[in-house]
């Protein structure tokens, strides 16, 4: 991010700069379109699509069917015709009536036509849980999307990253799964300075150190960036250095940022609420062992939600991984 | 149309609804070439084409059988791993296709060889799938056909989101016969069980979406009769989804682009949806690998051939006329030439270089795909006499 600003600045919300970065794409772009379930007048459950109706109109903000294989199957069809849409699943649990389409389809259209069609297609997920939520609607399956060939996976952490993260997504010639931080939304402000366009931005498919650190590096994405930036504030006073990557893109994942953290510290730890089993973190493992074998002082260990269903919410504070389960990990992979 | 949605009188009584299906194809069969080549009229629908139309239907008809042919025997040789056989239902396609207009667009099944045809497809480029060589490798904007979909009923979504961004495009309902434009979303009777298929019919009637949906119901589903699929005439389908069905008789080409014409004519004006059942029958396998003899009657099928759809238009044009007998020698000149360029063609196919398979995973390649890519050169150059 361009450090310079000459402009003003607001302070906003990661919902507020979804929802401006979607407001500037549909600007930019008359073939940019928005479609899922109650996206018009209602603004999507979370609002994150509030006003656009009003101000783009039914062509291209579309209250779709209550039918999620519709919505992208649809979606291929709009692709096909030039246009590009922005597909809405509500909340992450019922994606799964549409990944057929999602994985038989978009992901593999580019590819069967020898790249003679795109599939400029955007699928917004809200995902995560700390919501006191009911079944379906706190599960993390980006790990399902980035084991598929032909899907770009992203996953924001913060407003500003929102507000430049869906409008390149959106930009993006291949398909996107964007995978927004639920509990974020309405949560932490940040300031967005307006001068700023999206040349100045970090690009899409790129990891960021958000902390430095030089005892371990801790990698987090999405919801999990916080805890994790939290854990090494809490580590630091007994101090231990942490250095905390918001990895963005989990597929490709740039792994340029997270190798040159840890020829630095030797160890690792990452964290995600999605379950561990097959889950990123055993990627990020494999990759980072494959590439930097004798640089690691501790094997990589993972922090997630358990290999089990999403619990009730009564209890999903203590499933989903904490501060405090983020430290212990820390502290093992320090003490090894 | 023999349906009106929104009219409770035209809705099928529980005769209709629960009663046994017509082997026939029932009495609410569009037909208008008997099976013994003899026109007939329609209330409805009427063929408005001259008899030149009638003898290129007989034409694209023979040549689509050819194809089917040339390609059953190739894969019988061993020069192709699988072949989707259309026998049968060459009326269906032919009868359909010859009804598009040139900026209509058509999302083809897998077996959609007689449409591919009639959108001037090279049949040549239909085999590069079977011979795992692509898999569909044409521009679906070359000729406006789009790949063959393999996942049964998902192109039909792919249809209804096609056909509204015609209506984005503002190329419906403008009164202009050349610009116009509407989809054709082809499936079958198996088809229709799936979500995809109910979930496309209902956005195509919500945003009354241009388009046609053509369903070969062809009585089989691999190994399972149509019954498995519905207790109802699938036309009749349409009613409850609210727009317009209509049960044409597949085997009959002329009835079949008559409704078919009628049903995108309603799709240009702006009309909406309509759903086509052709009413015809597999007379071959499913694909090369089945085995149709392990799951129905070989009398079935005796009694299908008296329907075939290219024998009625030969007595039709013999019986008054039309042709003689070197119109028929033309043809099957014609045809012998297609085999030769089928034949030669898929031999002289080339295989995928095995790198080209990180080529058009995405627009963008991935850095890591890239890698990878660089990584298996460089294992396949290791090699011993490696070039």
């Amino acid at each position: 991010m361009a450090e310079v600003s000459t402009g003003s600045t607001q302070r906003i919300t990661l919902a507020k700069g979804l929802n401006a970065g979607l407001r500037a794409a549909m600007e930019n772009d008359p073939k940019v379109i928005v479609m899922g379930e109650d996206v018009g007048k209602l603004g999507g459950v979370f609002r994150i699509t509030d006003g656009l109706q009003k101000d783009f109109g039914e062509d291209r903000v579309i209250d779709s069917p209550l039918a999620e294989s519709g919505i992208l199957g649809t979606a291929v069809g709009l692709a096909m015709r030039g246009y590009r849409p922005v597909c809405e699943i509500q909340f992450d649990g019922f994606v799964y009536p549409a990944y057929d389409q999602i994985v038989s389809q978009v992901a593999k259209i580019h590819f069967r036509s020898q790249g003679k069609v795109k599939m400029p297609i955007v699928v917004r997920i809200p995902y995560g849980g700390g919501i006191g939520a009911v079944e379906h609607h706190s599960e993390s399956p980006e790990a399902q999307f980035a084991h598929t060939p032909g899907l770009k996976v992203v996953s924001c952490s913060n407003p500003v990253d929102g507000y430049f993260m869906i409008q390149q997504a959106i930009a993006c010639d291949d398909p996107v799964i964007f995978f927004e931080p639920k509990r974020q939304y309405h949560a932490d402000k940040a300031e967005l300075d307006e001068s700023l366009t999206l040349a100045d931005a970090d690009p899409l498919f790129s990891s960021r150190v958000v902390r430095a650190g030089s005892d371990l590096t801790l990698l987090a994405y999405g919801p999990m960036v916080k805890t994790a930036m939290q854990s090494a504030e809490a580590a630091a006073g007994e101090g231990k250095s942490i250095e905390v990557i918001d990895l963005r893109t989990l597929s490709p994942l740039d792994m340029g940022p997270v190798l040159e953290s840890v020829r630095k510290t030797g160890r690792v730890v990452v964290a995600h609420e999605a379950h561990v089993n097959l889950g990123m973190g055993a990627e990020l493992a494999a990759r980072i062992t494959e590439e930097c074998f004798f640089s690691l002082e501790s094997p990589v260990l993972r922090v997630g939600g358990f290999d089990t269903p999403y619990p009730p919410s009564r209890i999903e504070e203590e499933w989903l991984p904490d501060l405090d389960r983020v430290l212990d990990a820390v502290d093992r992979a320090l003490a090894f | 149309m023999t349906q009106q949605a929104g009219t409770t009188a035209d809705f099928p009584g529980p005769e209709d609804v629960f009663g046994p299906s017509h082997a026939d194809g029932g009495p609410e069969l569009v037909q208008l070439l008997t099976p013994e080549g003899e026109r007939v009229e329609h209330p409805e629908f009427s063929f408005d084409l001259d008899d030149e139309a009638i003898k290129g239907f007989y034409r694209d008809m023979v040549l689509t059988r050819r194809i089917d042919v040339e390609a059953t025997a190739l894969q019988r040789h061993g020069e192709l791993g699988i072949w989707a056989q259309l026998l049968g239902q060459e009326a269906a396609q032919i009868g359909s296709g010859r009804a598009l207009a040139p900026q209509d667009f058509v999302f083809p099944t897998y077996r959609e060889h007689g449409v591919a045809w009639t959108r001037d497809l090279d049949p040549l480029r239909l085999l590069g799938l079977f011979r795992g060589v692509d898999q569909g490798g044409w521009d679906p904007n070359a000729n406006n056909f789009g790949l063959y979909t393999i996942v049964i009923g998902a192109q039909t979504l792919h249809a209804v989101g096609y056909a509204m961004g015609m209506q984005r495009d503002g190329v419906v309902g403008t009164g202009d016969a050349e610009r116009d434009a509407a989809v054709v979303a082809y499936f079958g009777d198996g088809a229709s069980s799936q979500g995809d298929v109910n979930e496309s019919f209902i956005f195509a009637a919500s945003y009354n979406a241009p388009v046609v949906f053509f369903c070969q119901n062809n009585q089989w589903a691999i190994s399972e009769p149509f019954e498995r699929q519905s207790r109802v005439p699938l036309y009749q389908r349409a009613l409850g989804f609210g727009f317009h069905g209509v049960r044409v008789d597949g085997n009959d080409v002329l009835a079949c682009y008559a409704v078919t014409k009628a049903a995108l004519q309603r799709a240009h004006e702006g009309s909406g949806p309509t759903l086509v059942e052709a009413y015809t029958y597999r007379m071959g396998a499913h694909t090369t690998t089945d085995d149709p003899t392990r799951y129905r009657l070989s009398s079935d099928v005796e009694a299908w051939k008296l329907k075939d759809p290219i024998a009625r238009v030969k007595a039709y044009l013999t019986r008054n006329g039309l042709v003689d007998d070197s119109f028929f020698e033309e043809i099957e000149e014609e045809a012998e030439q297609l085999g030769h360029h089928l034949r030669e063609g898929c031999k002289a196919l080339p295989d995928p270089s095995p790198l080209s398979v990180f080529d058009h995973v995405y627009v963008d390649q991935t850095p890591e795909l890239a890698a990878q890519k660089e990584a298996y050169a460089a294992y396949l150059d290791s090699f011993e006499g490696a070039h």
